[in-house]
């Protein structure tokens, strides 16, 4: 006995849908997104996989498989889909994971997520549903259109001269050493369907064994987007799209890899290995017990490029780490090394950090001109601007704001170089914010400076910013 | 021998609210047992329908189906 029925891979109620079908997918009539949606859910429930995978959402019609697939789900950025499906596998190397994706997402807006993947050999299913146009959006040119295809972006037809030739993404990515099985099927006449569904339980079976990348192209009718009726769309899909777009397996080293293939790649990735990198960095900074923040630092610094701006921010930021509380730090500078702009957001909190951006600052240091101009303004009410009185003219008229001056750069000229400058300033930071306490910041930097021969004279740099703005008081 | 029961036939069923009219089931079946109705159902589409007999339980029409609820095969 045997039933074929709406396989328990589907959730039982489609929740995006309103109005009378709610069961029915949100697809046009004769699309072939449900026909491959079906033989997917068939697939990992008859596998035994369902209850561990992890479905990936792309762009395109087919970026409601959240409400369809009874199982971990995602919804990537148009094109990325195979790089979020990498950091899941790797995060979680037991999770069945699918990247879907239609041709606008893969082979135009993902093309280098979509090739880099497939040559990392990441141990993940990518299905892509070929119907040789951008479907969701109307019907535009997709890389796929074939050539003389009418779309809305090429109402006379697609012109080799003019657009290019349709990719072939089955052929390109065989061409990589990595892939272990790529092949191209179709939702045509009966007997592609039943290949197609042959060649989607393969490549979940390749994957669940550990054995490496599958890569599934299906050919697939967009009856609304080619406006023909669902029939008629097959017809033509088989008469015309699989002359451009043959079937067939291009890569198949399926029985040359084993489950070792992947764990190799996957053991430089191991998650623990991670976590023991971060706590040997924090262990570099020597044990400490917890010390209290007076109040959260949400913090700009701003600056040229060579002064140690972003320096400055990691120290601040290893500072804020030792003493337990929550920290990130986040650059931003030119492609010049030295001479052009930089500046980075650093937040110390004692709570947890919602983002590294810092646009409002209740701190700001600034070592050049330009950066007091653009950045002054951005600081809260109450807040305290530091500024280098060596380099920076400009003086503010404000009185909603803190003013601190300190000649950063002299002063740090006469501990032996300029280039400790950032070290004074963070000395004035800690002396005008008492965040921290100047002996357990100064512990921090000898831990942190990793030139032994330069501690002390980042010491003294800090020290005397530190006891230039608690004179100053 | 036992008498037949409504178990050892093969049969489709359509579910008319969920089918949308595309008449794929109609193209991928083999004996042509599949129909369209001239009612329309709450959507607006006019549904497949089983006519009653000679089906073999195949299942072709299910996978050619795009809908995951709109087609059930039984096959003794």
């Amino acid at each position: 006995m045997k039933t074929y029925e709406k396989s328990a891979g589907f959730f039982p109620v489609f929740e995006r849908k309103s109005g009378p079908a709610k069961d029915a997918t949100h697809y046009c009539p004769g699309c072939g997104h449900g026909n491959v949606h079906k033989m997917i859910a068939e697939a990992l429930n008859d596998l035994g996989l369902i209850d561990r995978s992890v479905f990936v959402s792309p762009v395109g019609c087919s970026v409601f498989g959240y409400y369809y697939f009874n199982c971990g789900n995602f919804q990537a950025a148009h094109g990325r889909a195979p790089a979020v499906a990498t950091a899941v596998k790797r995060t979680n190397p037991q999770a069945i994971v699918i990247s879907y994706q239609g041709d606008g997402d893969l082979a135009a807006i993902g093309t280098a997520e979509t090739i880099h993947t497939a040559n990392r050999g990441e141990n993940i299913c990518v299905f892509f549903v070929n119907n040789a146009i951008y479907g969701m959006t109307g019907g535009q040119m997709a890389p796929t259109t074939m050539i003389g295809q009418r779309s809305t972006t090429t109402p006379h037809g697609r012109i080799e001269a003019l657009h290019g030739n349709p990719i072939r993404m089955a052929e390109m990515l065989a061409t990589l050493p990595a892939p272990t099985y790529i092949e191209r099927v179709a939702i045509g006449d009966s007997k592609h369907i039943m290949k197609a569904r042959k060649a989607i339980r393969k490549a979940l079976t390749i994957q669940a064994e550990g054995r490496g990348y599958s890569f599934v192209e299906i050919v697939s009718a967009c009856p609304t987007g080619w406006k023909m009726d669902p029939v008629h769309s097959r017809d033509w899909l088989i008469e015309e799209m699989l002359k451009v777009f043959p079937l067939g397996v291009f890569k198949d080293e399926s029985e040359n890899r084993d489950e070792n293939s992947w764990l190799r790649r996957c053991d430089a990735y191991d998650p623990a290995k991670v976590d023991e990198y971060l706590d040997r960095l924090k262990s570099t900074l020597g044990d400490a017990a917890p010390v209290a923040l007076t109040n959260d630092l949400h913090c700009k610094f701003a600056g040229f490029g060579g002064q140690g701006i972003l320096t400055l921010g990691l120290l601040l930021s290893q500072i804020g780490m030792r003493a337990g509380q929550h920290v990130s730090w986040f650059p931003a500078y030119g492609p010049e090394m030295r001479g052009g702009t930089a500046n980075c957001s650093v937040n110390v909190c004692g709570g947890r950090i919602g983002t590294p951006l810092v646009d409002t600052p209740n701190l700001l240091v600034v070592m050049n001109q330009p950066s007091l101009d653009a950045f002054a303004d951005q600081v809260i009410d109450g807040g305290t601007i530091i500024i280098d009185s060596t380099i920076v003219e400009g003086r503010l008229d404000s009185t909603r704001l803190r003013q601190v001056l300190i000649p950063a750069t002299a002063i740090a000229d006469e501990v032996g170089t300029a280039k400790v400058a950032n070290v004074v300033v963070l000395g004035a930071l800690v002396a005008a914010t008492d965040c921290f306490p100047r002996e357990f910041c100064e512990d921090t930097l000898r831990a942190a400076i990793k030139k032994r021969s330069l501690v002390d004279m980042n010491i003294d740099a800090f020290g005397r910013g530190y006891e230039f703005v608690k004179n100053a008081r | 021998m036992a008498e037949k029961t409504a178990l050892d036939v093969p049969f489709m069923e359509v579910n008319s609210e969920l089918c949308k009219g595309c008449q794929l089931c109609l193209a991928a079946c083999p004996k042509s047992v599949i129909a369209i109705s001239e009612k329309l159902n709450s959507s607006s589409y006019h549904p497949a329908f089983y006519t009653g007999a000679e089906c073999t339980g195949c299942g072709l029409c299910f996978y050619a189906c795009p809908e995951p609820g709109a087609i059930r095969v039984y096959k003794p």
